[in-house]
């Protein structure tokens, strides 16, 4: 029992401390991605995020799997030809879609009504061809759209995604908070992994439920005491800089005639799945 | 500010929080968000860790962007901080009724987005389907996607934002009171165990209060019978049963009272039956001195509570000096 109970204290601290890595790791993987050299790597950022995101209105926008499976093989193909590997794209993106999104289509599988495709032995439920279709389409569509919004964070790096939704005229005080809050996050997410570690290294014993509720509580305030801290630090070390609500940013990018090509192919594309997958 | 508190509640979403149980959820902080910043900034603060959490952590959600924010950050944030303004009332920055307040707009915060989630689910097999019927996106009909939403979210997710919104709160009363002055800028941040109460303050309520008493006798103005409120004998009474009849649609009554209210009805006897006290002969007097009574019970079951809940506070602040 007594075995039981302290298994369960730690399992809450190391599964905080596994969140938090999972996402530090998957910051550092898309950064490392984006520095090598490859197919979409070496596209303008603009063109990326305009030619990708037409390809997510598209398998949105279609009714038809097959115009669905054919974005995914294309999105499969850049990757390849970007050095992202399937094993990267299975455990980064693949399986955590099909638990969560198969966790919601699947019983339409049995509670869609329709023209009946089988029946479960022993649980007696009986599938439809419509409830088949339904769950194979939101599952489709949910793999290829999760495929290409990785395909555009781990082909660049974060600070120029920003920067190339301006084309979508976002306005520059967003893109600024927006790149503050992304550094913020990781620095954030080292600092309550660090205390989290400290925690558990302290930790002999047991604890009880109602002191790993404080202990959960205590570590948000302080984490966030720790922020507003910061906010101010960083606030005045702005001002002190001559920061007067102005923004400017560097690296002006520059649109290549490959960078014309590509988009021209994206847009093609994406207008190609639209009219076949909506026939 | 924003920035900091955005990434705040995107790493906050990262916590697994112990539940009662054994088990363990995470919280998505709105109500945390709206009780420090306020509504406004609060929207603002977790459209942005959604957006993040979106685009740069392949969480998903870039189409549904506008949909999940308006949930979680326009209407998680809004009625979060409804609930706790709601609550809190004017009570002081250290009262425990703080920690309740926020406790609850945590819970029903996260509960109303689940279930604006829940309708736009449940409509889209409705707008959104192919010639065979089959549904283009969300499959599942109001029917099912209500129940299916609201069970996960009334019992673990809800709970979940319960213990970080109180839990918070309540380290943050012991160690930084100022904090949660934003969204409180009438109560006073000394202890409010200390401090006494300005009975000013409660003047209009009692006021209030005793001219609702005297007024009580205004009900004996009101012609017939208050529909349901019959005793046994009632039943026998001819000229009751035609007051019941008249009430009801002149559907009459049963010939004999019904046995469970003729069973249940002798388990108690009111010491005052009908506000009229026996030894009283004006009706009039009988309801004021039954609101007095009345009144005078409730105002001490509450003061003894509050006694009780001060008592508790103080244990703790006796153990750790």
């Amino acid at each position: 029992m007594a075995l039981s109970v302290k298994k369960r204290a730690s399992s809450f601290i190391e599964r905080t401390v596994a969140s938090l890595g999972d996402s530090l790791e998957h910051s550092d993987i898309a950064e490392t991605h984006s520095e090598a050299v490859g197919l979409l790597q070496c596209l303008d950022p603009r063109v990326k995020l305009v030619g990708l995101f037409a390809l997510v209105l598209a398998v949105v926008s279609v009714g038809r799997v097959s115009a669905m499976l054919g974005i995914l093989a294309l999105a499969v193909g850049l990757a390849m030809f970007s050095r992202i590997t399937l094993r990267v794209l299975t455990t980064r993106v693949w399986l955590g879609v099909l638990v969560f999104t198969g966790a919601i289509a699947l019983p339409g599988v049995f509670m869609t009504p329709g023209e009946p495709m089988g029946r479960v032995p022993l649980l007696h439920w009986t599938a439809t061809w419509q409830g088949a279709h339904s769950a194979l389409r939101l599952l489709v569509r949910a793999e290829t759209a999760a495929t290409l919004a990785i395909l555009l964070i781990f082909t660049t790096p974060c600070t120029h995604v920003l920067k190339a939704m301006r084309v979508f005229r976002v306005p520059v005080v967003l893109v600024v908070i927006l790149g503050m809050t992304h550094r913020y996050i990781l620095l954030l997410l080292r600092t309550a992994g660090e205390f989290f570690e400290a925690r558990r290294c302290r930790l002999v014993g047991e604890i009880d439920a109602r002191t790993r509720r404080q202990l959960g509580a205590a570590s948000m305030g302080v984490l966030l005491e720790r922020s507003l801290l910061l906010s101010e630090e960083v606030f005045d070390a702005m001002q002190a800089r001559g920061f007067r609500g102005e923004v400017y940013t560097l690296d002006e990018f520059e649109v290549k005639p490959k960078d014309w090509v590509a988009l021209v192919a994206f847009v093609g594309m994406a207008l190609l799945a639209l009219w076949a997958g909506n026939q | 500010m924003i920035s900091l508190v955005s990434a705040f509640s995107f790493v906050v979403m990262m916590f697994n929080i112990p539940l009662p149980g054994g088990t363990t959820g995470h919280a998505v902080g709105m109500a945390i968000s709206a009780i420090l910043l306020g509504p406004w900034a609060s929207i603002l603060a977790i459209s942005v860790a959604l957006l993040i959490q979106a685009v740069f952590f392949g969480d998903g959600g870039i189409t549904a962007f506008g949909a999940n924010s308006f949930n979680m950050a326009i209407v998680g944030s809004l009625v979060a901080y409804a609930v706790y303004r709601l609550i809190c009332g004017r009570t002081p920055l250290q009262s425990p009724r703080r920690v309740v307040a926020a406790a609850l707009a945590g819970y029903i915060g996260i509960n109303v987005a689940a279930l604006c989630a829940a309708i736009e689910f449940g409509i889209q097999p409705g707008f959104f389907h192919d010639a065979s019927g089959a549904p283009l996106y969300a499959p599942y009909p109001l029917s099912i996607a209500i129940p299916a939403m609201m069970i996960g979210h009334l019992s673990f997710a809800g709970i979940a934002e319960l213990v970080i919104s109180g839990g918070l709160v309540a380290w943050l009363q012991r160690t930084n009171p100022s904090l949660l002055k934003l969204t409180a800028p009438e109560a006073s941040d000394s202890d409010a165990l200390a401090e006494p109460h300005d009975c000013t303050e409660l003047r209009p309520l009692w006021l209030g209060l005793a001219a609702l008493m005297v007024a009580t006798p205004l009900g004996l103005l009101a012609a017939g019978t208050a529909w349901g409120e019959w005793s046994p004998e009632d039943f026998k009474k001819q000229e009751v049963r035609q007051e019941i009849a008249a009430a009801s649609h002149n559907i009459a009554p049963p010939e004999s009272p019904p046995a469970g209210l003729e069973r249940l009805g002798s388990i108690w006897s009111a010491p005052i039956p009908d506000y009229a006290p026996a030894f009283l002969k004006s009706k009039e007097l009988g309801y004021i001195l039954s609101a007095m009574f009345g009144t005078g019970i409730i105002v001490s079951v509450s003061l003894l509570i509050g006694w009780l809940l001060r008592l508790s506070a103080r244990q703790p602040a006796r153990e750790s000096a």
